[in-house]
């Protein structure tokens, strides 16, 4: 193997990516989330998901020969592995079961021979053998006869090395920020092992958001934003400061004009409405550990911050979605945790980042939608029978009141009575909002508001919360991904980094000062 | 160190609480109805000859993750319907059995493919479809022997035929290969007739499964069982690996019904089955199985507990009231129980590793803190 | 390429209807138009289909509270059943005769179906989404529990405990002098005076009609309205505020009391009071009828119940008269076993998504 080269070329996502990578070599690739570096992992690794999509553009180059990969079987034949973020291991088998799962060395018999191969015997020593071999290739020690889900988590994440690396063939390893999971001493051994596999021929590619570890392994380091590459210069020639600039810099148009409303001055003597102490949110994949926040009446805060980092779990924990733990104040008074109708007496609200799963009734109606919250908890939208002894749905009112923010939101359907499912997701997201408006509340989270929606339903939605704010006076937090978004709209950003909260800045800050908090609690 | 011990006790008696629930009311059971040991002994040996093979089918679907296999009904009416040609055709003795056997096998292969595809239709949903297809084909099973056979499918002699000339009578009798098996190489010790051909099968069918266990086959539908998606991205074939699973079962389930009646010596044509699932996973669970983990030796354990108390109960409730259908319904109602049983736990079980993160979280916060 | 409006809607109003119901329903056309070939008697034939609508339709209706929260359907039929006869037999005991002895039936069934109601929902609560294999052995094991409660408890009424030791109850026995026709002698029309063999048996099914109404008033209210959403999707539910355990007992309490009349209706029409293992059979007829009439796992309206339990209940009555009268052989039990147990199958094969 002498050199991979691959070109993207097209649609928004990915813009003309080109890059090489020799063998033995080991490149760190980094970005933002949303930058492009998992859709570019799934088209190298010929993922369903691409081809389903519309597949891609571009050739993928490997020894110089032109590769298609149509499923992630073609990949893997063609000698690239892949370690997802999310471990794909079976719990009740051992490690070497898991190395050598659906490769498993057999031995013919009697009636294997009738039968066909799949009534062969495993040869167990073969397979201790063989996993053995993979795992001194790896260069650490794990225990080979240990069940997986016995194992502390960075045995399991070896255990997947280890097993892409039993394959023969294998020449390419993608690491999907695997020491993300792991702890100091874990992830030094790691990066070890990758430097030993790189000593023998394999190349690596290694995507991860702590840059330190990219300086201290890699060869070569790209960086990409926005689907493009900004940079792809050797390791040796960088350091973590000009990474994060270049993962988060903008042009600079953006970074020098934040919308105007976004200027209103800071005002430090606001009276604080909501204060979080010692916050600790169980949310899988989102960990909130130790957050402690003030928030101002009036103001929009932001929360902005990298994927994993805790930032979405500090909403849905104060709204008791996930278990949680801490004390959260609002207007003075004490907020029980863990129950979501406390929360919603006391006038909170929240749009949550899971439309489909938890906003939304999708086979209701969009009257339904709307009207429901408001009507379980304030008694909205309802006629007293027989003296107030029956509680009955006012269809009227609903109706009246979902039609109303169907013209004020610009909702696009056919009639009120349509089913959420058939909305599309811009759409979707602006009943969200309506039903939260609906309730009328002092106070709003919004999580990821413009996720999965398109530009022209992203401005609209940010411009009613906005509305809403100015209007109502009521405070709103913004959760997003995209830190751009959170400048033009929010009063205050601040950044949530390794569940804790990193820093709070002014919408105006430049974007260096925000790139270097995303990253500095990362664990 | 006292305090670990205690803790391993609760542990224990948690994790085997119905098997231990058993041997109370068998040991509580046993005295009360004065049966004699030899004759006790006697049956349930002559059970366990007749059972055993039955309740091992349901092993590997539990092993492929599909759960207790209500659907082996459908294998127990392929052997019935083998069953009743080979009494047609009066092939008797040892031949009729291995006939019986062979015979029932196409049948149990299209409705364990039937079977597991719609399972794999319904994923995470198996059991109750698989309870549901029992009444279902049962439906069926009715349809061709009551309606079809006599009328379209040749039936020769008029003594198994309904009197009106089509449908098979209410009873079949097996009188010559009545208890064909067991009797061969039967010896007797003390008084208790131990079946020994029948006791050879049943152990040639545990080594097939402890070997099956060591195939490829075997490593991926524990893979399957585990984790479907995992199972998938490594390449295993999830949905066919499920159905040969239920094949099997299915097949077997065939056999272990014409053991089962070669012991009785006759069945009724249109119940004999119903039951059979519901006493077969009874037994299975009393041997301490689960939804999710079950091994032979649960099987034999299963069968002596369940047996000594389905023997003693009748007796034994007769005399605490004074009346016998108690003692009955009491057996069925424990049938009953035991299974509900296991299947709250398995579902509390599988809900209860959710709640543990917190706790977690909160003491690394505070381990955090007294380091700060 | 543009296929005619007529052949859009046609599809859309198949999809609507789904292929079961048309099947069922075209073949009980059938069976109508063949009626009066065969030499049966029409009149007397939607008779029947009608009388045994009004006996089962309120045990079809006990299925909807529990589908509408999402408990799926119930299986646990059976504890309403024992609910029902606790309470027929026990006002019977008490010594009430005649309609006065439905009404005590109906209130005595009351406590007993709460009771019941309530643990067997705090049970489904602990498992949720394996709600249905539970409900199947919690209904059968309580069954068979009864059957030994019949045995034990003191029964003392010679018209009900067995002849002979004087102590259990009958597996069956009349209910002439009790409540037979409590409701279908109410202002019962009888058209053989007109010359039409056609008897309507108008109260049970004024009975249905206002429990039916009941229901569908209860899921307009703002109780029931969050009934629904938690069925839809308990999430959105408990982010909405909602205890969404204390929405889903309280269906299923509904559902129980609904079963515990259901049976009582049906004991008043059919005449006779079936003990120890009978309630099990109960359970398949009902789901069977609810899925027929158009519900899945987890929706389901009155218009379900009642086109449900009209196809069901037709395909059941007329079936023998009919198929019999033309191929001389009584199949009606073995197609009744097929349609109930295969709509079943098919519901829970078509939706995949597991039930949160």
């Amino acid at each position: 193997m002498r050199s991979i080269k691959k070109d993207f070329f097209g649609n928004q996502v990915l813009t003309d990516i080109n890059f090489t990578l020799g063998a033995g070599q080991v490149l760190g690739l980094c970005g933002e989330n949303g930058a492009g570096k998992s859709t570019l992992m799934k088209i190298l690794f010929g993922m369903d998901v691409i081809r389903e999509t519309g597949g891609y553009e571009g050739d993928i180059l490997l020894n110089g020969e032109r590769a298609v990969f149509n499923t992630p079987f073609d990949a893997l034949e063609a000698g690239i592995g892949m370690v997802h973020q999310e471990f794909s291991l079976i719990p009740g088998f051992t490690a070497t079961e898991n190395i050598l799962l659906n490769r498993e060395p057999q031995k013919k018999n009697v009636i294997s021979e009738v039968f066909g191969s799949r009534l062969n015997t495993l040869d167990y020593k073969e397979m201790d053998r063989l996993s053995a071999q993979a795992i001194q290739k790896m260069g650490v020690e794990i225990d080979a006869k240990m069940l997986i889900s016995s194992m502390p988590v960075g045995h399991k994440q070896f255990t997947e090395i280890a097993r892409e690396l039993s394959k023969d063939q294998m020449k390419l390893l993608i690491l999907d920020e695997p020491t993300a999971v792991l702890t100091e001493r874990e992830a030094e051994a790691l990066l070890e092992s990758i430097r030993s596999m790189a000593a023998r021929g394999i190349s690596v590619i290694f995507i991860t958001h702590r840059l330190r570890e990219i300086l201290a392994v890699c060869d070569q380091v790209v960086v990409m934003r926005d689907g493009k590459v900004v940079r792809d210069i050797p390791a040796g020639e960088t350091s973590v400061e000009d990474i994060t600039r270049w993962m988060v810099g903008r042009d600079m148009q953006a970074a020098a004009a934040p919308a105007p409303e976004a200027a209103k001055a800071e005002n430090t003597n606001a009276k604080t409405v909501m204060s979080i102490r010692n916050l600790w949110v169980d949310m899988p994949g989102e960990t909130v550990r130790n957050v402690s926040l003030d928030i101002q009446e009036g103001e929009i805060l932001g929360i902005g911050g990298l994927a994993g980092q805790g930032k979405l779990g500090i909403p849905n924990g104060v709204m008791g979605l996930y278990e949680a733990g801490g004390t959260v104040e609002f207007e003075g008074q004490a907020i029980a945790l863990n129950s979501p109708r406390k929360c919603l007496d006391s006038s909170l609200a929240f749009v949550s980042e899971d439309r489909r799963g938890v906003g939304l009734l999708l086979d209701e109606s969009l009257e339904w939608n709307v009207a429901f919250s408001a009507m379980q908890i304030q008694n909205k939208f309802l006629k007293p029978l027989l003296g107030g002894l029956v509680k009955w749905r006012d269809e009227k009112a609903i109706h009246a009141v979902t039609q109303k923010y169907i013209d004020q939101l610009q909702i696009k359907c056919t009639s009120s009575k349509q089913k959420a499912r058939e909305l599309s997701g811009g759409n979707q997201q602006k009943i969200c909002l309506a039903k939260a408006f609906a309730l009328e509340p002092k106070f709003l989270f919004v999580s990821e508001p413009t996720r999965g929606i398109d530009v022209g339903a992203k401005a609209l939605v940010l411009e009613a919360l906005r509305k809403f704010n100015r209007e109502s006076g009521v405070t709103v937090v913004v959760i997003s991904s995209e830190l751009e978004e959170l400048r033009q709209t929010c009063d205050r950003v601040a950044i949530i980094s390794g569940g804790q909260v990193a820093g709070i800045l002014p919408a105006a800050a430049s974007s260096e000062e925000f790139g270097l908090l995303m990253v500095s609690k990362v664990i | 160190m006292k305090l670990k011990k205690n803790f391993d006790a609760v542990e224990f008696l948690k994790n085997n609480l119905v098997p231990i629930m058993f041997i109370v009311i068998c040991a509580f059971c046993i005295p009360l109805s004065g049966l004699s040991p030899s004759y006790l002994l006697n049956e349930i040996v002559t059970r366990m000859g007749r059972n055993i093979f039955l309740i091992l089918s349901l092993l590997i679907p539990i092993m492929a993750g599909m759960g207790l296999n209500f659907g082996m009904t459908l294998g127990a009416m392929a052997g019935q319907i083998a069953l009743i040609f080979v009494t047609d055709w009066q092939i008797w003795g040892i031949p009729g059995v291995v006939l019986a056997m062979i015979l029932s096998v196409p049948f149990s292969v299209l409705l364990g493919l039937l079977c597991g595809k719609l399972m794999n239709m319904a994923k995470g949903r198996e059991m109750i479809l698989g309870y549901m297809m029992n009444y279902f084909v049962t439906g069926l099973y009715q349809m061709v022997v009551l309606y079809f056979m006599g009328s379209i499918i040749p039936i020769k002699h008029a003594a198994i035929r309904l009197p009106r000339g089509f449908g098979i009578r209410t009873t079949v009798g097996l009188a010559n290969l009545r208890q064909c098996l067991d009797n061969q190489f039967a010896i007797t010790i003390q008084g208790v007739k131990i079946p020994v051909l029948s006791f050879i099968i049943i152990a040639v069918l545990c080594v097939f499964i402890i070997w099956f266990r060591r195939t490829k086959l075997g490593q991926d539908m524990r893979a399957v069982g585990q984790d479907m998606e995992v199972a998938q991205a490594a390449g295993i074939n999830v949905d066919r690996t499920r159905i040969i699973a239920i094949i099997i079962s299915t097949v077997f389930a065939g056999f272990g019904m014409i053991i089962y009646l070669q012991n009785i010596g006759n069945f009724p044509t249109y119940t004999a089955h119903s039951q059979i699932g519901m006493f077969c996973i009874a037994a299975l669970l009393v041997g301490g199985a689960s939804v999710e983990k079950a091994n032979i030796s649960n099987v034999f354990l299963g069968v002596i507990l369940f047996h000594t108390l389905f023997i003693v109960a009748p007796r034994a409730g007769a005399a605490i009231t004074g009346n016998a259908m108690i003692g009955e319904y009491f057996r069925v109602f424990v049938s009953y129980g035991v299974i509900t049983l296991a299947l709250i736990m398995y579902e509390v079980k599988k809900r209860r590793a959710r709640s543990q993160g917190g706790q977690l979280l909160a003491q690394a916060q505070k381990e955090g803190g007294v380091q700060a | 390429m543009h296929q005619p409006a007529t052949a859009i809607a046609l599809q859309y109003w198949l999809k609507k209807m789904g292929y079961p119901r048309l099947i069922i329903g075209g073949f009980l056309l059938v069976l109508f138009i063949l009626a009066p070939i065969t030499g049966s008697d029409l009149t007397t034939q939607i008779t029947n289909v009608i009388n045994r609508f009004s006996w089962n339709a309120v045990l079809v209706l006990a299925m909807v509270p529990m589908i509408h929260s999402g408990c799926g359907l119930n299986f646990g039929v059976p504890l309403g059943v024992l609910a029902g006869l606790l309470g027929g037999t026990l006002a019977i005991e008490m010594g009430f005769t005649g309609p006065m002895s439905f009404v005590m039936a109906i209130l005595v069934s009351t406590p007993f179906a709460i009771l019941f109601g309530g643990g067997y929902g705090a049970l489904l609560n602990r498992i949720k989404g394996g709600e249905m294999m539970v409900a199947t052995y919690v209904g059968l094991s309580s069954v068979s529990f009864m059957c030994i409660m019949w045995l034990l408890i003191p029964y003392k009424n010679p018209s009900i405990v067995m002849a002979y030791t004087g102590e259990g109850l009958r597996s069956m026995f009349a209910l002439d002098s009790f409540y037979a026709g409590a409701l279908s002698n109410l202002l019962e029309i009888d058209l053989n005076r007109l010359g039409i063999n056609l008897v309507i048996p108008t109260g049970s099914v004024v009975f249905f009609a206002l429990l039916a109404l009941a229901v569908w008033a209860f899921f307009h209210t703002k109780t029931g309205t969050a009934m629904t959403a938690v069925g839809s999707n308990p999430i959105f539910a408990k982010a909405s505020g909602i205890n969404v355990d204390r929405i889903r007992i309280l269906s299923v309490i509904l559902s129980t009391w609904l079963g515990a009349v259901g049976v009582l209706v049906y004991q008043q029409g059919f005449g006779f009071v079936q003990l120890y293992t009978a309630p099990m059979n109960m359970t398949m007829p009902a789901v069977a009828a609810v899925l027929i009439g158009g519900a899945s796992v987890n929706k389901a309206s009155i218009s379900n119940v009642i086109i449900g339990t009209f196809l069901f209940q037709g395909l059941v009555t007329m079936t023998p008269t009919v198929i019999t009268a033309l191929i001389h052989t009584d199949v009606s039990e073995v197609i009744r076993i097929i349609v109930s147990n295969g709509m079943v199958v098919y519901a829970l094969t078509r939706k995949t998504e597991e039930s949160a």
